[in-house]
């Protein structure tokens, strides 16, 4: 199959023919992050935009690497210390950004959608790092790779997502690729950080709501728990982390109620002691540094896809 | 012995199997893809798929004999030299090949050659084998007939 | 043509439909302080483009229309454009800040039409009941824009499977439902005349629809947009509630994003249902031209609104044709619905005249208005307002302007 799309924004609208194209990718990435020297020189000559309007380092430095891996020329551009920060608007970044000459954009935005205005006025690929509570992309896909890795094969497996569902991209962007897999995904959490929509019966394809966690992981055959943020309790739609960590934590207990070596993801950067007991995030079925290392190797095919589509669909 | 994907790795692994049955010597054996050290990928206009390279032992200071099916331009030995460095320092590295056809554009020699067989530069030489699914066959077909 | 008799001789010929002109409760214009936007002279002639010879002119505008003086100022310079009449509509509040009530006496005697706070709806339940009953001496209606701010926060779209699904703040039904059901429960206790503008939720409807079958003296207005398009289209869908599939645009466009924002199917149906049972008794544009510097942004930025004049007529025809509704009705709910409302009588020597099987093409340089932000944006059109008389002058004649 000839990969044909020009950006990566959200796989809401993915076949699976097409993420599994990119899980097989991942495969010969992680082989080439195993050799000696983990570069090769695929793209060079080809700049590689990391443009990240909100802070985030783990990410950036995941989409840095992968984008060196490839022999790619990579140009940082920062909320911090950019002009973002003083009140430039996002058309005039596109501008800039265009003029620049970035074969590839990563973005990172605190609005979600901001990628679709981005791809939509500039001729570079543009890969979504992550868009306010939208989608992002290349998290859940390799939440789906190593999960994959884990499981042999996604069909007729069950994963639990448990957290703040309503105001998370990984939750949407774990949906998006593991369900196309056939997997199905139990959405646990507070029903306040659960959109209505999808507490009300409507969920999207393949998804079912649990608020009881217990009951969520019984049989389960994985989990990825989300980074609450703490702001939350001060919006009004928690009472206290004290009791959200007991009702929707990950304990030892609780992780015993899935299948057995069922494995426990986290996006990170976690709050141990809140959404994940340290116990289990550095326990026998936790993937989380697993999740780390194939997060660049996801990068590196998706840069590898996109810097080989054509470059301008007349 | 390292093969190169996606067909020197097959003619690879049979000449492992014809060693260690005359010789009854086991010949460390892996296989290369060198999708990504290719020099025409921004020509090609799509990315074509990359395969795992597997070699599961040091090559470092050992003889490497890299295998693929056909040597034409020189090109796919050059990023198969280029890929095999990066795993490490071989002592040196020799080439075998099923068919030499010519028309080099890079200076490469092979060390081993089943056959030579002059051709024009417009022809194709096509090879087939049992485990691709058709019979061990090399088919020259001229430009004029293709 | 010339004269009122020449122009309904024309259209007959061609098989045009010919109406009393229409009235629009709910308009923008932008002047004074958003002249980039609209102006009352650009917006004026955009309405007569739409088929509305009367617009009534929301008070927002930078200063606020909450004096004498700025009422008889706008009234001037609806006049001096000689495009469709220019009502004023004056603020509640001083200022549109929800504090203390402002001269309704006054301005009623200036010439304000009707008072709305439009945009921001008088939060204090006191204050909101102390206009309705103060009005009352002024003899004019209160426009209410019904809507429970601490329910719609940061939202920026219908909050449902849409919303949940782009990642969107939303905008619950129930914060239109729970602040008509105050207005409403209000309006009973101190009388007035209560309009709500903007009616989009089935519940919201079905509140008026009881209201009314009480015996209470309200009206409710509904918008062109909120009678066909949906949230889908926020998601790039472009099929109207009565349509599937279709073509899809990119999602997030800005140009969907109003207030009261695109809802379900299921609340364009139960708004037609309301406009055809009388529920409803007026169509208003709430016409909200932006200029592109402040829809040219992030979705979230991005200000809220619908440039709608022009797109009114083809969107109802559109409706009417999907057997959601009669043109008759429609054009009730555009004439003597919306004269109703003000305790006006119809304009006796208004006129539009539709072609209602014109295709045309509702491009940025088709329209009249300086605002271009409108989902239908380079969408082809079917149904469109050919020409406008006032007073017995035309005024808008499309053929003209094309030979032009």
């Amino acid at each position: 199959m000839t990969w044909q799309r020009r950006h990566v924004l959200a796989t809401d609208d993915w076949s699976r023919a097409e993420i599994e194209q990119v899980l097989d990718q991942t495969g010969a990435m992680v082989e080439v992050l195993g050799r000696p020297i983990r570069r090769t020189p695929a793209l060079r000559g080809r700049t590689v935009i990391l443009f990240f309007a909100e802070a985030s380092t783990r990410t950036r430095v995941s989409f840095e690497l992968a984008a060196k891996a490839l022999s790619a020329d990579v140009t940082n551009i920062t909320a911090s210390g950019s002009s973002v920060e003083k009140g430039e608007t996002l058309r005039d970044t596109v501008r800039t950004l265009t003029a620049l000459g970035g074969d590839v954009i990563v973005m990172r935005h605190a609005a979600s959608g901001a990628p679709y205005f981005v791809a939509e006025r500039t001729d570079a690929a543009v890969i979504n790092a992550g868009d306010g509570w939208h989608a992002h992309p290349t998290q859940g896909l390799l939440d789906a790779y190593t999960l994959r890795g884990a499981l042999g094969d996604l069909d007729g497996r069950r994963i639990v997502i448990v957290g703040d569902i309503t105001h998370s991209r990984v939750a949407r962007s774990d949906i998006d690729a593991l369900v196309p897999l056939g997997a199905t995904v139990t959405l646990s959490g507070p029903p306040t950080l659960v959109p209505s929509a999808w507490r009300c019966g409507m969920t999207p394809r393949g998804t079912t709501y649990e608020p009881d966690l217990d009951r969520a992981l019984d049989g389960a055959d994985g989990v990825i728990a989300l980074r609450l943020q703490k702001e939350r309790q001060h919006a009004g739609l928690l009472p206290s982390i004290r009791e959200y960590a007991k009702t929707w934590g990950l304990s030892e207990e609780r992780v015993k109620r899935m299948r057995p070596e069922a494995p426990v993801l986290h996006p990170g950067p976690m709050n141990e002691g809140v959404e994940i007991a340290a116990s289990v995030a550095h326990g026998a079925r936790s993937l989380i540094e697993t999740q780390v290392t194939n997060g660049v190797a996801v990068r590196m095919a998706l840069l590898y896809l996109l810097a080989g589509t054509p470059e301008q669909v007349a | 012995m390292v093969g190169i994907r996606a067909r020197g790795d097959l003619i690879a692994t049979r000449l492992h199997e014809a060693i260690r049955r005359n010789e009854n010597v086991d010949v460390p054996l892996g296989s290369l893809d060198i999708t990504l050290y290719r020099d025409d990928l921004t020509r090609i206009g799509h990315a074509p798929v990359v395969r795992e390279s597997v070699i599961p032992f040091s090559i470092d200071d050992r003889i490497v004999v890299l295998i693929d099916d056909v040597l034409f331009t020189g090109r796919t030995i050059r990023a198969a030299m280029d890929a095999l460095v990066d795993y490490g320092r071989p002592r040196a590295i020799r080439l075998a090949v099923l068919v030499d056809r010519g028309h080099r554009e890079l200076p490469i020699k092979a060390d081993f050659v089943g056959k030579n067989v002059p051709t024009n530069l417009a022809d194709d030489v096509r090879v087939q084998l049992i485990e691709t699914g058709g019979a061990d066959t090399v088919e020259l077909v001229q430009a004029a007939a293709a | 043509m010339s004269g009122l008799a020449d122009l309904e001789r024309d259209a007959a010929q061609h098989g045009w439909l010919v109406s009393p002109g229409f009235i629009d409760l709910h308009a923008h214009l932008r002047e004074p302080g958003f002249e980039e936007s609209e102006t009352i002279a650009t917006g004026a002639r955009a309405a007569l483009a739409g088929g509305f010879t009367t617009i009534c002119a929301m008070p927002n505008t930078e200063p606020a229309i909450d004096s004498p003086g700025l009422v008889a100022e706008v009234i001037a310079r609806g006049a001096a454009a000689r495009a469709a009449r220019v009502l004023p509509i004056a603020a509640i509040t001083r200022g549109r800040l929800g504090k203390e009530l402002a001269d309704l006496v006054e301005l009623a005697a200036a010439g304000a039409v009707a008072f709305s706070d439009d945009g921001a709806p008088v939060s204090d339940g006191q204050l909101f009941r102390n206009a309705l009953e103060y009005a009352r001496a002024s003899g004019r209606p209160i426009f209410e824009h019904s809507q429970d701010l601490a329910l719609t926060a940061d939202g920026v779209m219908h909050e449902g499977v849409v919303s949940a699904r782009l990642g969107l703040p939303g905008m619950a039904a129930a914060a239109e439902e729970t602040a008509i059901a105050r207005d409403l429960s209000l309006a009973r206790l101190a009388g007035g005349r209560l309009h709500l503008s903007h009616v989009s939720t089935a519940g919201g409807v079905e509140l008026v629809r009881r209201a009314k079958s009480d015996g209470l003296a309200i009206t409710a207005e509904v918008t062109p947009h909120h009678l066909a398009l949906t949230d889908e289209w926020v998601a790039g869908s472009r099929a109207f509630a009565w349509e599937d599939g279709g073509d899809r645009a990119t999602p997030y466009e800005t140009s969907t994003k109003v207030n009261p924002p695109l809802r379900t199917a299921s609340d364009v149906r139960a708004c037609w249902a309301g406009l055809m049972d009388g529920t409803i008794d007026a169509i208003a544009t709430d016409h909200a031209p932006h200029a592109s510097t402040r829809k040219d942004v992030e979705f979230q930025e991005a200000a809220f609104g619908i440039s709608g004049f022009e797109t009114a007529v083809p969107l109802l025809l559109a409706g009417v044709a999907a057997g959601w509704g009669t043109w008759d009705r429609v054009v009730e709910a555009l004439t003597t619905g919306p004269a109703r409302v003000l305790g006006i009588t119809l304009p006796e020597n208004d006129r539009v005249v539709i072609d209602p099987n014109a295709a045309w093409t509702c491009d940025a340089a088709a329209l009249v208005s300086l605002g271009k932000n409108t989902p239908l944006l380079g969408r082809a059109l079917i149904g469109r307002v050919v020409a406008c008389a006032v007073d017995g002058e035309l005024r808008f004649d499309l053929t003209r302007i094309a030979a032009s």
